[in-house]
C-alpha cells in the first residue's frame, strides 16, 4: 500500500511548537494592522477629513461599546454578533449545498468529456451573471414554491460556492499521476477503488483551496441575498441601514464592513481547521 | 497512507453534516423574527418584546372566529417609523385583537412590494401609487384599499443663498431627484411652470444620501420631510439654511404609502375582505396610537431595527413628520385616516399617465373604498 504515496504530493512533518508557530503567523498580521490603523489617521490628519466621512478609529470602537435603541438596548458589539450569526448560518447554508453540487459536478464531469464539454460553458457562465441582477428573482422565485427565506438565501450563496468547488475538485480528481493509475490498473483495482484510493486523496489539497474560496464568497451571497428576501436581521439589513444614517452616524458602515469581514474570516480560519484535521499538518512541498 | 486518510475523510463528512444540520437549526432561529416579529429571537432577547396585554386582549377579539389569519405585510422599506403604525399595531397587540397573526417584512432597495404581493408572498403591502398603477397597467390586478400618507413628505431642498423660493428659480439651475419612480412630483412641478426638463435644467439622479447637496454640488435635491431633511440638519445645518419647495402646496404631490391587496386574493374567499378590514381597523388604532404616544412609538421602531444602527433622535424627528403626512399639520384627530380622497387618486393617476408612467388612463378601479367602509362602518 506505500507505493500509493507516488499519487500524493509530498508531504513533511512540521515539528515547530504550536505557540511558536502562533506567534510566527500573528506578528505579520499585526504590523499590518497597525500600519493600516496608522495610514487611516494619518492620511484622515494630512487632509484633514472631517469626521462625517471619515471617522476617527476611536469612534468606531466606541461604537461597538454603545448601547443600541438609545442607550436601553443591547451593547451594539451582541446586536452585531447577533447579525454576524444570521448572516453565517445562511452563508454556511449556501457553503454546503454549493459545495455538494460543485463535488457532483466535477464527479459528473470526471466520467463524461463529453458531458464537462457541454456544461462547462454554462458553469463559466453563470458566473459572469451579476449576482445582485439573480438574487432577487431566485428570493421570489423559491419564495412563491414555498421555500422558507433563510432557503432561498442559501441558494444565493451556494450560486457563489458551487464554481470555484467545481473547478478545484475537477483538477484535484485529476492530479493523480499517471504511474499511480497505472499501478492500480496492474492491481485490476476497480473504478470504485481507484477513486477511493487514489483520486479522492490526491484531491484533497484541491478540494481545500477551493473550499477556502468558497467560504468567503459565500458570506458574500449571503450579504446580498439578505437585501432582496426582506430579511429583518443580518450583516446584508446592518449595511442597509448604516448607509441610510450615514450622514449621521457614519461608523456605523465601518463597524458593519468591519464585522462582515470577520465572518469571512472565521469561516476561512474554519475550513483552514478542517485542512490542518483532514490533511493532519501534513503540507505540500514546493 | 491514502487508507489512513479514508477514516478523516468520513469524519469530514460527518462534521460537515453536523454542521449542516446545526446550521440548519441557527439559520431558522437568525429568521425566526421574520415570520412573527412580536416572537422574540431565541439569541435576541431584547430584540422585540411582545406586551404582556396581547394575549388579553385576543381573549375578547371581535371579529374572532377559529383560529388567526395569517397575514404578512410588504414594507417598502427598511423597519423605521415611516412604517410606525403597523408595528405599533403589532407590538400593541391590535392586529391579535382582530384575529389576525400579522407578519411585517421589511422592505429594501431590490424588494418590489408589488411584486411579493402579487405572488402571493404577502397579502398586504405598502408603495406609492405611481408605481402600483403601473404594475397594475403590465396586467398584475392590485388594488388601493387604504391611502395611509394623507400628504406627500417629498419636499426639493436648496441652500438660502442659491435663492430657490419658487419652483420659476429652478430654472437654469442643477437639480438632483431620485428616479425610478420617485421624480414625478418634480416633473408635475416643472410641467405646471413650462420648465422643460430636458433643457431649461440640469436633472442629476440623486444617489440614497444627501452629499450632492452637502458638498454643494448641486443647486437643489429631493428630500423626504421625515429622512434625508433629517440627515442635512444633523450633518450640522439648520433648518434656516435651507429653501423648502413643498409640493403639497403646489398641488403637484403625488400620493405617497398606501396599503395594497392582490384583487385575486381580496375576491378568492368571501373572508378575505373581512380580513383586509379587520387588518385597516388594526392599522388605524397603530397610527392613532402613534399620534398620541410618539415616544413609544419611537422606542417600538428602535426594538425592530435589529441592526441597532437607529437613533431614537433620527426616529423621533421621524415619527414626528410622519404623523404629519398622515395626520395633517397641525395634527388633525378627525382625519379620515386612509381614506383614498378621489382628487388625489385622480391627480395621481392623471400625472402618471402625463409622464408615461402608464400609457392608457388609469380607471377608478385601481382603487377601492369598500375594505375602508368595512373597516370603519362608515359610507
Amino acid at each position: 500500500m506505500g507505493d500509493h504515496d507516488l499519487s500524493l504530493p509530498k508531504y513533511t512533518s512540521q515539528s515547530k511548537s504550536a505557540a511558536a508557530q502562533l506567534m510566527a503567523r500573528l506578528l505579520p498580521v499585526t504590523y499590518v494592522v497597525v500600519g493600516l490603523l496608522c495610514a487611516w489617521e494619518g492620511i484622515k490628519a494630512l487632509w484633514s477629513i472631517n469626521d462625517n466621512t471619515l471617522p476617527h478609529l476611536s469612534s468606531i470602537v466606541s461604537f461597538f461599546g454603545s448601547r443600541s435603541q438609545g442607550g436601553r438596548g443591547p451593547l451594539l458589539v451582541y446586536q452585531m454578533l447577533v447579525n454576524a450569526l444570521a448572516t453565517f448560518g445562511v452563508a454556511f447554508g449556501g457553503f454546503v449545498i454549493g459545495g455538494m453540487l460543485g463535488f457532483l459536478l466535477a464527479l459528473i464531469f470526471t466520467q463524461s468529456k463529453l458531458l464537462e464539454r457541454g456544461l462547462m460553458p454554462y458553469v463559466v457562465g453563470s458566473q459572469t451573471v451579476p449576482i445582485l441582477a439573480i438574487a432577487p428573482m431566485v428570493v421570489v422565485g423559491l419564495g412563491q414554491m414555498g421555500s422558507p427565506d433563510w432557503l432561498a438565501k442559501a441558494f444565493i450563496a451556494a450560486y457563489l460556492t458551487f464554481f470555484p468547488v467545481t473547478i478545484g475538485m475537477l483538477r484535484g480528481l485529476r492530479a493523480a499521476s499517471s504511474e499511480a493509475l497505472a499501478l492500480m490498473h496492474s492491481y485490476a483495482a476497480s473504478p470504485v477503488q481507484i477513486f477511493l484510493k487514489l483520486r479522492l486523496p490526491a484531491s484533497l489539497p484541491y478540494l481545500f483551496t477551493a473550499l477556502k474560496v468558497a467560504a468567503t464568497a459565500s458570506v458574500i451571497g449571503a450579504i446580498v441575498a439578505e437585501l432582496p428576501a426582506g430579511s429583518s436581521m443580518g450583516i446584508g439589513v446592518v449595511i442597509l441601514n448604516a448607509a441610510q444614517y450615514y450622514n449621521s452616524r457614519p461608523e456605523a458602515l465601518y463597524a458593519a464592513v468591519l464585522i462582515a469581514g470577520c465572518v469571512g474570516l472565521v469561516f476561512y480560519g474554519i475550513v483552514a481547521a478542517a485542512e490542518r484535521l483532514i490533511v493532519r499538518e501534513r503540507r505540500i512541498e514546493a | 497512507m491514502s487508507s489512513k486518510k479514508y477514516p478523516a475523510l468520513i469524519g469530514l463528512l460527518l462534521v460537515l453534516s453536523l454542521l449542516l444540520v446545526a446550521c440548519g437549526g441557527s439559520a431558522q432561529i437568525g429568521n425566526a423574527p421574520e415570520p412573527t416579529v412580536d416572537a422574540p429571537a431565541v439569541d435576541a432577547p431584547d430584540v422585540a418584546v411582545p406586551s404582556p396585554t396581547e394575549a388579553e386582549a385576543a381573549a375578547d377579539a371581535p371579529a374572532a372566529s377559529g383560529a388567526p389569519a395569517n397575514v404578512t405585510l410588504q414594507l417598502k422599506w427598511v423597519a423605521q417609523a415611516q412604517f410606525a403604525g403597523y408595528y405599533a399595531a403589532l407590538d400593541q397587540g391590535f392586529y391579535e385583537a382582530e384575529n389576525l397573526n400579522v407578519t411585517i417584512r421589511p422592505g429594501g432597495p431590490d424588494i418590489a412590494p408589488e411584486q411579493v404581493v402579487a405572488s402571493g408572498q404577502a397579502q398586504f403591502g405598502i408603495n406609492w401609487l405611481a408605481s402600483l398603477l403601473s404594475v397594475r397597467e403590465q396586467g398584475t390586478p392590485l388594488v388601493n384599499i387604504a391611502q395611509i400618507y394623507r400628504y406627500a413628505g417629498m419636499r426639493q431642498l436648496s441652500w438660502k443663498d442659491s435663492n430657490i423660493t419658487s419652483p420659476e428659480d429652478l430654472r437654469g439651475k442643477k437639480v438632483a431627484v431620485w428616479f425610478f419612480g420617485n421624480e414625478f412630483d418634480l416633473l408635475a412641478t416643472l410641467a405646471k411652470y413650462n420648465i422643460n426638463p430636458d433643457s431649461d435644467i440640469t436633472l442629476v439622479q440623486q444617489p440614497f444620501d444627501m452629499n450632492l447637496l452637502l458638498n454643494r454640488e448641486v443647486d437643489s435635491a429631493a428630500a423626504m420631510t421625515y429622512n434625508e431633511l433629517y440627515q442635512v440638519l444633523s450633518a450640522g445645518h439648520t433648518i434656516d439654511e435651507l429653501n423648502i419647495l413643498d409640493y403639497n402646496a403646489e398641488g403637484t404631490a403625488m400620493p405617497e404609502d398606501g396599503i395594497f391587496v392582490s384583487e385575486e386574493w381580496l375576491n378568492a374567499a368571501p373572508e378575505n375582505k373581512d380580513i383586509a378590514a379587520r387588518f385597516l381597523r388594526a392599522t388605524f388604532k397603530g397610527w392613532e396610537y402613534c399620534r398620541d404616544n410618539v415616544d413609544a412609538c419611537v422606542d417600538i421602531v428602535l426594538k425592530n431595527d435589529v441592526s441597532g444602527v437607529m437613533t431614537p433622535e433620527a426616529q423621533k424627528w421621524q415619527m414626528e413628520e410622519v404623523n404629519k403626512l398622515v395626520w395633517g399639520d397641525p395634527i388633525d384627530n378627525n382625519a379620515k385616516i386612509g381614506y383614498m380622497e378621489p382628487e388625489l387618486f385622480k391627480f395621481g393617476a392623471d400625472t402618471a399617465l402625463q409622464f408615461g408612467v402608464i400609457t392608457k388612463p388609469a380607471d377608478e378601479s385601481a382603487y377601492t373604498h369598500e375594505i375602508w367602509e368595512l373597516a370603519t362602518g362608515n359610507q
